[in-house]
């Protein structure tokens, strides 16, 4: 579904004397439907990068990014233009950053049911499904109709995943999704994601919690020197739901 | 990937104040745009856009860039030297409306656009009630029937929350906050397909102003209407906005997804522009 061939990613800074940052050079790697490639890597090695550009919120200085489409169209995300990333965005790619920046004065709940609306679902329905991702994740009825602004960061956090996992995308990135979370919340959020692998979401994920790892990639990628480093992890599914039966 | 035909465009869209001469025809880099030859100024040159339906297009800039210059050339308040501006629903599209007969560019103020200035007094005749203000919109969209008319202005008001028992007041005694609410109620009167806003937070204190971005973001949602929207403000761009334009001595340099323009900005000004965000 999602095949990544010679990406790279340099930083240069006009306003520092064209100062150059180098992000990561050279990754490939391939993304299939009902798999979690986990990317991992010291902090700063360009494991955030790589997903930004994979999302587009960065655009790669070389190398291609092909997106296999729900309608079987291949799309280079590397190059496409503004408005297939929009409509992707809208439709079949879920991105969890590591920080959610919340949308002002917009209630929990109101950003769960605007997030789907916005993806035709009848308002109705979405209320509903919106209430219950707000209770898979944890988040109390007090809180439903609360600004986020207000919420603690792990509150945020299990927004955030709800708000990219109640659209069930086919594609999802996900930067540090359990970083900030308390054991339990971590628990809910893996669940999640497991049950979004179930039904075919291709993802690829930065982490740096172990259990997260073992519970969740089928594929481990250890970034160092901005280079990407296939490791010889796969993790197998019986290993898989037993790690899930023993409460990770 | 189907894609999507835009609302409105436009092909190298100039506008020019003097005749300009052989050096700044052939150098586009002038320092704001003025050339040291000629003294003319390129307020706006060879501007490309597009706005495509539901989205919202931001377009900053430092003062003098042009970016408002190029909003009131599309709404026919400044003339354009040349270039072409389309919108999908006159002629199909295929018709240049820069250049179109005055009769035809009040037709399309009136139906296909409406316009929110910095200024309320630009967009509101302020001895008029903001009931006659829609009115003299409806009006000017072929409407007759005076109490229908009247019904549309309460809508409006209510859909902005200026209370109705408001629509006899002039304009001249609501606050900024109010101004640029019936601004947007008249903008958006006959529903048009797109809307341009200019500024429109500049000078509001900051919870007047969120209010207004909140109406502006819930109109853009309930209505679908396509807006392009000009700002110095990078955090109202980024609340707003789904692309952005940074224009800089009347060029477009940088254009892309907001979120690429704010996280990884590629041109030198846009850098500079992003750095300095408190």
């Amino acid at each position: 579904m999602l095949q990544i061939q010679d990406l790279s990613k340099n930083f240069i800074m006009h306003i520092r004397s064209d100062a150059e940052i180098h992000g990561f050079d050279h990754i490939s790697f391939t993304a299939e439907a009902g798999k979690l490639i986990a990317i991992t890597g010291p902090s700063g090695c360009g494991k955030s990068s790589l997903l930004k550009c994979i999302y587009r919120t960065y655009t790669p200085t070389s190398g291609d990014v092909y997106y296999t489409c729900a309608d079987g169209s291949v799309v280079n995300l590397a190059k496409a233009e503004p408005w297939e990333i929009i409509a992707l965005r809208e439709k079949e790619i879920g991105y969890v950053s590591q920080f959610f920046s919340v949308i002002p004065r917009v209630s929990a709940l109101d950003i769960l049911i605007s997030t789907q609306t916005a993806r035709g679902v009848e308002a109705g329905k979405a209320k509903e499904r919106a209430c219950e991702y707000l209770e898979k994740v944890g988040i109390g009825k007090n809180l439903w109709d609360m600004y986020p602004s207000t919420f603690s960061g792990g509150e945020k956090q299990r927004l955030n995943i709800a708000n990219a996992l109640i659209t069930k995308p086919r594609l999802l990135l996900l930067d540090e999704p359990t970083a900030s979370l308390d054991a339990s919340s971590k628990e809910w959020v893996m669940n999640m994601i497991l049950d979004l692998k179930r039904e075919g979401t291709a993802m690829v994920g930065v982490f740096h919690d172990e259990i997260a790892i073992r519970t969740l990639a089928d594929w481990r990628y250890e970034m160092r020197e901005r280079k990407i480093v296939p490791t010889d992890y796969k993790m197998d599914y019986a290993e898989q739901v037993l790690a899930e039966a023993a409460g990770f | 990937m189907e894609r999507k035909k835009p609302v409105m465009w436009g092909r190298h869209i100039t506008v020019r104040f003097g005749e300009g001469c052989d050096y700044c025809r052939t150098h586009t880099n002038l320092e704001k745009g003025r050339c040291p030859k000629c003294h003319t100024i390129w307020a706006v040159r060879d501007v490309d856009f597009q706005v495509y339906p539901g989205e919202i297009l931001g377009i900053v800039g430092e003062s003098g860039s042009g970016k408002s210059t190029l909003l009131k050339t599309l709404y026919f308040d400044q003339q354009a030297t040349s270039g072409e501006a389309y919108l999908s629903l006159y002629h199909e599209g295929k018709e240049n409306f820069l250049n179109v007969s005055s009769q035809q560019k009040r037709y399309l103020r009136n139906h296909m656009m409406g316009m929110v200035y910095q200024n309320p007094m630009l967009g509101l005749r302020m001895k008029l009630s903001s009931g006659a203000n829609i009115a003299e919109k409806l009006i000017a969209a072929g409407g007759r029937d005076a109490g229908r008319m009247i019904d549309r202005s309460i809508e409006l008001l209510h859909h902005v929350e200026i209370p109705t028992e408001r629509l006899r007041d002039q304009p001249r005694v609501f606050s900024g906050g109010m101004q640029q609410r019936v601004q947007i109620s008249k903008a958006i009167a006959n529903t048009p397909p797109i809307l341009l806003l200019d500024e429109v937070t500049t000078g509001l204190d900051l919870s007047v102003q969120a209010k207004v971005l909140d109406l502006i973001r819930s109109i853009q949602k309930e209505l679908g209407i396509a807006m392009l929207i000009v700002s110095h403000d990078l955090a109202v761009i980024r609340m707003m906005s789904d692309r952005t334009m940074v224009m800089l001595g009347g060029r477009v340099v940088e254009e892309g997804l907001t979120d690429q323009i704010l996280e990884d900005p590629l041109h030198e000004y846009t850098q500079t522009l992003v750095s300095s965000l408190l």
